[in-house]
């Protein structure tokens, strides 16, 4: 048996051991019950189109700009409608729009003539919301890489804890022990976001605004290879800070520094997400380059080339963290009392055929 | 056979293990005994690979140890672990199959060893939902499971009640008997005395003794006889070459200087009167022990 065919093994064991993990299946159920709330309830609330109340003569006019509407007798019921909330709005002899507090957006366009209007240099008209959409796939990766980094650091933390790590070193090379515990973290992290993804789109679908769904799309695509070696990148760290703890009690005093490392490119992307330069360098930064070039991907600023060299820096960061983490998990798996020092894990490698 | 050669390891500037050399035979049980620290653990991790040795090296069947042949080793660690929140079976199977046994080859295996230790009906317990001594148990199976070429058991006995040990001896006797060189490590010396066809002694990090125990019984400790008369046996006190380890009335204890003559002792005691006893001790395995260690 080979290092593949033992890192496969380890995979598989963690992927089972974490579907078997009720505190698993229960988040992942709550987000998919939060990723159907947010696509289903705003349509079903806002309550469909505004109703409007009006005498017979405008009512046709109205109907036919979809408008709900209630027919009255005269203009004095029209606004007593109103007033007492029957209905949203009303339009009078005028025509003049009565409403509440704010002017009815639908009921005004439904009565106005707009103009035509040529563009000499149109944009592509965006939804509302999609400014967003790069910073939520932002945070839904802070949120993932978190959440089963510190896992793949407690199941480190957990089988040095038991003491099984010196039969399974016996057996199999650390590295196998570590890619194949990144790799099942990897697998259920894309396995849990994919099963939220597509609730949310078949929610999108069918209560919702699939203009924005076609946004998306193509956002999606860019997203995919940067979650992927960010998720590497970060799992690495999380890797090397489990394998310096001994008991699964102390692994705040490891989670910190990670957490920092993840954070502070995170919250730089949010506030510099205006200033070019800025972003252009965090684009780079292969912490920061899982957030800011897909933003910058989905805003246009960025060329062509840019995303394959930053993905490609981000592939050589990722690849040198797993082996700096590897080492540390070698020159520390042993040292089962107390907290290894990241100096003490570099120097202490044992050295085995 | 497994062979060490001059095996060096230490611990920062700390030499815990010096040109540690020893053989473990095919098909017999090889005994290692020694104090608390002595370096039992650290060379059956270096045996294993777990740790490096700075110097020396280990082979088996003539060739230096690398990973695709440790791979065949079973090993049962000093300090016991496995999945508490595991199915029994399961994490026994996966072991297994991690040493490149294939899935049925290792079901079947997990199966019959469950079977052996009466652990059939746990197998698909949690471990941590077994009592202590079964958690032992499923240690054992743990490094008996993929089929090993080589044994190595660091305390096997340690923890297991009486009833367990036995099952444990007998397994590990068959594994034995199959050709495979058992190495287990054990400060119960009643134990090893009663398992063991070969022994090693162990003390400081060096190798005092190793061999046979017919041979270090041999090399390692005076002639001792028993002698028992009808009255008093006191005159043996000053009889040329005995050294007395024990006198009560008319049974005695001693010992001759290697390559002694006994028979003239007796002829002595034949002379003064009526023999009833006159036999060679064989010296307790803690005895040995107690010679070559400290």
């Amino acid at each position: 048996m080979n290092t593949l065919a033992a890192t496969q093994l380890v995979a598989a064991r963690e992927v089972r051991a974490k579907l078997r993990d009720r505190t698993f299946l229960l988040s992942t159920l709550i987000f998919l019950l939060i990723a159907a709330a947010a696509t289903t309830l705003p349509s079903l609330l806002s309550g469909g189109p505004a109703t409007v109340a009006a005498t017979p003569e405008v009512s046709a006019e109205l109907r036919a700009a979809g408008l709900e509407v209630r027919e009255v007798p005269d203009d004095a019921a029209a606004e007593r409608a109103v007033r007492n909330g029957e209905t949203d709005a009303a339009v009078v002899a005028g025509p003049t729009v009565l409403a509440r507090e704010e002017a009815p957006a639908d009921v005004v366009a439904a009565l106005s003539v707009e103009p035509p209007v040529r563009l000499l240099d149109p944009t592509p008209a965006e939804p509302p919301g999609a400014v967003l959409v790069p910073f939520v796939f932002a945070f839904v990766f802070l949120l993932t890489s978190q959440t089963f980094g510190v896992q793949i650091a407690q199941s480190i933390i957990e089988e040095k804890q038991t003491r099984i790590v010196e039969i399974l070193v016996a057996a199999v090379p650390v590295r196998a022990l570590l890619v194949g515990k990144m790799i099942a973290g990897t697998v259920l992290a894309l396995g849990q976001i994919a099963l939220v993804a597509l609730v949310a789109v078949v929610g999108l679908r069918l209560f919702g605004d699939s203009e924005l769904l076609n946004l998306l799309g193509p956002a999606i695509g860019w997203f995919l290879p940067y979650f992927l070696l960010g998720f590497v990148l970060i799992a690495a760290l999380w890797a090397a800070a489990g394998a310096l703890v001994s008991r699964l009690e102390d692994i705040g005093t490891v989670a910190m520094p990670v957490q920092l490392v993840v954070m502070i490119p995170f919250f730089g992307v949010i506030f510099l997400s205006d200033n070019a330069f800025a972003m252009q360098v965090l684009s780079y930064v292969p912490f920061s380059a899982p957030t800011a070039m897909p933003l910058r991907l989905f805003t246009g600023d960025a060329a062509g080339w840019e995303p394959p060299l930053s993905l490609a820096l981000l592939l050589v960061t990722a690849l040198a963290v797993l082996a700096a983490g590897a080492r540390v998990y070698e020159g520390s798996l042993l040292r089962t009392n107390g907290n290894t020092s990241l100096r003490t894990a570099w120097r202490e490698r044992e050295t085995v055929n | 056979m497994l062979r060490l050669d001059g095996v060096d390891r230490s611990f920062g500037g700390r030499r815990v293990l010096q040109n540690v050399s020893f053989d473990a035979e095919a098909g017999r049980m090889t005994g290692f005994v020694g104090g608390n620290g002595a370096g039992k653990t650290t060379t059956m991790r270096i045996i294993l690979g777990v740790l490096a040795a700075d110097a020396g090296q280990v082979t088996w069947r003539g060739a230096p140890l690398t990973r695709a042949v440790r791979r065949r080793f079973g090993y049962m660690p000093e300090e016991r672990g496995l999945y508490p929140k595991m199915a029994v079976r399961e994490q026994l199977v996966y072991l297994a199959r991690l040493h490149g046994m294939t899935a049925p080859a290792a079901a079947r295996n997990t199966d019959t060893l469950l079977e052996r230790v009466g652990l059939a009906d746990r197998g698909n317990d949690l471990l941590e939902k077994l009592s202590l001594g079964n958690q032992q148990r499923a240690q054992i199976v743990a490094a008996l499971v993929p089929e090993p070429e080589v044994l190595v058991l660091d305390e096997p006995f340690s923890g297991l009640d009486p009833l367990a040990v036995d099952t444990v001896v007998d397994v590990l006797k068959e594994r034995a008997a199959a050709g495979v060189p058992v190495l287990f490590s054990s400060h119960q010396l009643d134990v090893v005395e009663r398992l063991c066809d070969d022994l090693v002694i162990i003390s400081a990090g060096t190798i005092r003794a190793a061999g046979s125990r017919a041979q270090l019984r041999a090399t390692h400790t005076a002639p001792r006889y028993e002698l028992v008369v009808e009255h008093d046996a006191g005159w043996l006190r000053d009889h040329p070459g005995v050294t007395l380890v024990e006198l009560e009335g008319a049974r005695a204890v001693f010992e001759l200087p290697r390559g002694t003559d006994e028979q003239p002792v007796l002829h002595t005691a034949l002379a003064r009167g009526p023999v009833r006893e006159f036999r060679p001790v064989v010296p307790s395995l803690a005895e040995i022990f107690r010679e070559v260690a400290l």
